[in-house]
Parts: structure tokens; C-alpha cells; sequence
């Protein structure tokens, strides 16, 4: 294949590099498509061809590890997970994700996001504390009961959502899609007990009622977590615990081993690696 | 340490911009415009209403500068402008009781969001519901 046969596209990135610049602007690089190629290749690409110092984060390269969210071509999404092809253009304009403040080039500083995440108790709250240090047998769980928050628990802590609400965009106060569907995962787990705690920040002015389902945070959502529908959940279960018609439940309990006498076939469990034997 | 970092909120301006611009995201953007809208006509009309109590004469001077086509027209779109709120508000009073966004699911791809589904049904019943009810204003405010 000869040079001229080789396609080109256009990364229009946007660079900030802190202590020298005072505002972010946009540089304007071309590199050679090859076939497959996401934009977190063509970043590659590009800082390997003519912007050695470009920044931006990334681990997994498999839409995992959350680190890659950034505004490609208007729209928050990760970058390992978009293909260039999929654009349908060969321009492609990366900035970092808005409503977070910009560290360096592509990098948002996502600590106030983490931050609120920590303040709404994203862990499994119950008075057992002895059981949780040191486990013994497994909390109780249906298939079912499962699915109340499987879709939430794919989160994978991107920031997208963030990026993409109007109500994040004028108004820091609000705890934002990412924790506040954190929560309701949470919340709805059968093996927690923490709704009465979580709910004395959650009724506050942050909470789930400054979200007026606007619905972009499900729609950029990379991996279908629809934060919109736990928020709107959320907010059914805060009403009817007002009106004193949640339903109560106990965090569940431990699965007691099984009565009576072993099956022969089964293999003995393999020994335990933590806490005391 | 201060922080070098450089803010990056979008502000008024991520009430149209910054994400898929779905439709769900200019029903939000509207449904605040008009209630700002609302509550702009709401200080007027309580200001306009108020020249009564001065006497008959600043009534009667009030009612002339508020009768022309151009605030026929106002009262018009404040008229709209209701409507919407209404029926939007109605709609999203529904669904942030947690009607009609469905239960959680496994999110298979391409994925399916409460967004879509039930919601278009609802954002097709109100807009035309507010077509019809703009559409028989426009008799009684305009061409009255
Ligand atoms: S809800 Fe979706 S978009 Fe938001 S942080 Fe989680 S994975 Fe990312
Ligand atoms: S549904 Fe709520 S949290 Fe999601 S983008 Fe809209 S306002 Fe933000
Ligand atoms: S690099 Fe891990 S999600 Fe993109």
C-alpha cells in the first residue's frame, strides 16, 4: 500500500497544560486510520507521531477500569470503547469531560465526584460487624433479589453521566448521577441496612430530588446502568418511607449450612485463605 | 496547594449542550424556561392587578397600556407556556414517583434505557396534548 493510499483522519484534542496556559485550546493533529483503530488508539497514534506531551488517562483499554471518559465529537463516552469508524467522520474532536475542572489536556479531576460517592456509604451497611470482618458464610441472596440492583452495580465509575447532566452543569451542590445511583444499588441490595442512614444525606438539597429526568446520563451511560432509573427509584422509595409505606426488611442473613446428611459426590471446600482457620 | 486546575462547568450552557441531545434533555431545558417564564408573568400580573387599589383612573391607564395585539400575544404564550408546565409537570410527577421507567434490568447490548420505551409514549400523549390545547388557545387569545 502506498502513503497516498493510506486514510487519514483529523484529531482536533484539546489541550490545557496547568501553570502555562491560561485557558484550554484546540490543536489540530492528522494521523493514519488503520482498521479497528478506537480514538484511545488514535491518541496513542497521535502522541507517538507529533504531541509527545498529550495527556489523558486510560487503563483498561476494554471499558472496565472507567478511566478513558472523555467528550468525543460532543458527546461524553470512553474512548477505548469507540470505535473511530463508528463516528462516521474523519474528524474527531476530543476534549476532556466537562463539569469536572481540567487537570491537564484530556485528564478532569473527578475527586468531587468521588468524594460524594464516599459520603453516600457505597458499601454494605449492617450491624454484623464481626461477620463482615471475618467472614463465615455467605449472606443470603436470590437470583431475584439480584436483579433489584444488577443494572446499577455495572457501573464502572466513568463519570460520563456527570459530564452529560444539565443539573451538574449549574448546580455544584448536586450529588450527580454516578453516586446518587451508587446509592440506590445499595439501597436496594437485600444483604444491606444502611436506607436509614444513606437517607439523612439523600433528602438533603444535594440528593435525587435536583434531577428532573432529564435523562442524558442514561443515554451516554457506556455500560446501560441507566442512573436515571435508579435516581427516579430512588425517589419512589424516599416518597413511600415518608408516607410510612416502605417496606421494612431485615439486611439478610447468613446462609446456615445445609442440614442433614452430606452428599458423597461433593467435594470438601478448599481451605480457607483469610481470616483465623 | 491551590489547585492549577482549570474549571471546565458548563454552566446554562449544559442546559442544551453536553450530552446525546436527547429529547428528554429540551423538555427539561423548556419545562425551566417556562417556569421562569411563568413566575416573570405572575410578578407582572400581581404588579398590573395591584394599580386597582391606587384608584379607578391607574386601573383604567394600566388596562390600556396591557390591551394591545403585542401583550394579546404575551398572554398568549404565557398561555403556552402554562400548558406545557402542566402537562410536563404532570408527566415528570409521575415519573419521579418511579412510574413508567420500568424495573432494573441486565443491561444487554445495544442497551435500552428508561429513557426510550414507556417515556415515548408519554412524551407523544403530551405533545399532543399540548398541540391540541395551544391550538383552541389560540381562538380565545388571538382571534377572539
Ligand atoms: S453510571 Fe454509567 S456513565 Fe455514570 S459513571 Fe457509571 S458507568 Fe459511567
Ligand atoms: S436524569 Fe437526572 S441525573 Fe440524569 S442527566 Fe437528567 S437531571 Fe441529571
Ligand atoms: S481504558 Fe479502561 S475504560 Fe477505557
Amino acid at each position: 500500500m502506498t502513503d497516498a493510499a493510506v486514510k487519514q483522519v483529523t484529531f482536533h484534542v484539546r489541550r490545557f497544560e496547568p501553570g502555562v496556559d491560561r485557558a484550554p485550546h484546540w490543536e489540530s493533529h492528522a494521523i493514519p486510520l488503520t482498521p479497528g483503530m478506537t480514538v484511545l488508539d488514535g491518541l496513542w497514534k497521535l502522541k507517538e507521531l507529533s504531541a509527545p506531551s498529550l495527556a489523558w488517562r486510560s487503563s483498561c483499554r476494554m471499558g472496565i477500569c472507567g478511566s478513558c471518559g472523555m467528550l468525543i465529537n460532543g458527546r461524553p463516552r470512553l474512548a477505548c470503547n469507540t470505535q473511530i469508524s463508528e463516528l462516521g467522520t474523519d474528524v474527531v474532536a476530543v476534549a476532556p469531560l466537562p463539569n469536572f475542572a481540567i487537570i491537564k489536556d484530556l485528564v478532569p479531576d473527578l475527586r468531587p465526584m468521588f468524594e460524594t460517592h464516599r459520603e453516600l456509604m457505597p458499601y454494605l451497611i449492617r450491624d454484623d460487624v464481626a461477620e463482615q470482618d471475618d467472614p463465615t458464610l455467605e449472606y443470603w441472596q436470590s437470583p431475584h433479589e439480584l436483579e433489584h440492583y444488577l443494572q446499577f452495580s455495572y457501573c464502572i465509575k466513568c463519570g460520563c453521566c456527570m459530564a452529560a447532566c444539565p443539573t451538574v452543569a449549574t448546580d455544584p451542590q448536586y450529588a450527580g448521577p454516578m453516586p446518587l445511583g451508587q446509592a440506590q444499588r445499595y439501597n436496594t441490595d437485600s444483604r444491606d441496612g444502611g436506607f436509614a442512614e444513606r437517607k439523612e444525606v439523600l433528602s438533603g438539597g444535594s440528593g435525587p430530588w435536583r434531577c428532573h429526568f432529564a435523562g442524558e446520563c442514561s443515554q451516554v451511560c457506556p455500560k446501560g446502568v441507566d442512573p436515571a432509573k435508579a435516581i427516579q427509584l430512588m425517589k419512589r422509595e424516599l416518597v413511600s418511607d415518608l408516607l410510612r409505606m416502605r417496606k421494612r426488611r431485615d439486611p439478610a442473613p447468613v446462609v446456615q449450612p445445609p442440614k442433614g446428611p452430606r452428599r458423597e459426590e461433593i467435594p470438601a471446600a478448599p481451605p480457607r485463605t483469610a481470616g483465623e482457620a | 496547594m491551590a489547585s492549577r486546575a482549570h474549571p471546565n462547568r458548563l454552566g446554562i450552557k449544559g442546559w442544551v449542550a453536553g450530552g446525546r441531545w436527547g429529547f428528554a434533555r429540551y423538555m427539561y431545558t423548556l419545562h425551566r424556561l417556562t417556569g421562569l417564564g411563568l413566575l416573570a408573568y405572575f410578578v407582572m400580573h400581581i404588579f398590573v392587578t395591584s394599580t386597582r387599589a391606587i384608584g379607578p383612573e391607574s386601573w383604567e391607564q394600566a388596562m390600556e397600556i396591557v390591551s394591545g395585539p403585542l401583550f394579546a400575544f404575551g398572554e398568549y404564550l404565557v398561555f403556552a407556556a402554562f400548558v406545557f408546565h402542566a402537562l410536563n409537570g404532570i408527566r415528570l410527577g409521575a415519573i419521579e414517583l418511579g412510574f413508567a421507567v420500568g424495573v432494573p434490568i441486565e443491561p444487554v447490548y445495544p442497551y435500552e434505557t428508561s429513557v426510550g420505551r414507556t417515556q415515548r409514549l408519554a412524551k407523544a400523549v403530551l405533545m399532543i396534548a399540548f398541540v391540541v390545547a395551544v391550538w383552541g388557545g389560540l381562538d380565545f387569545f388571538i382571534w377572539k
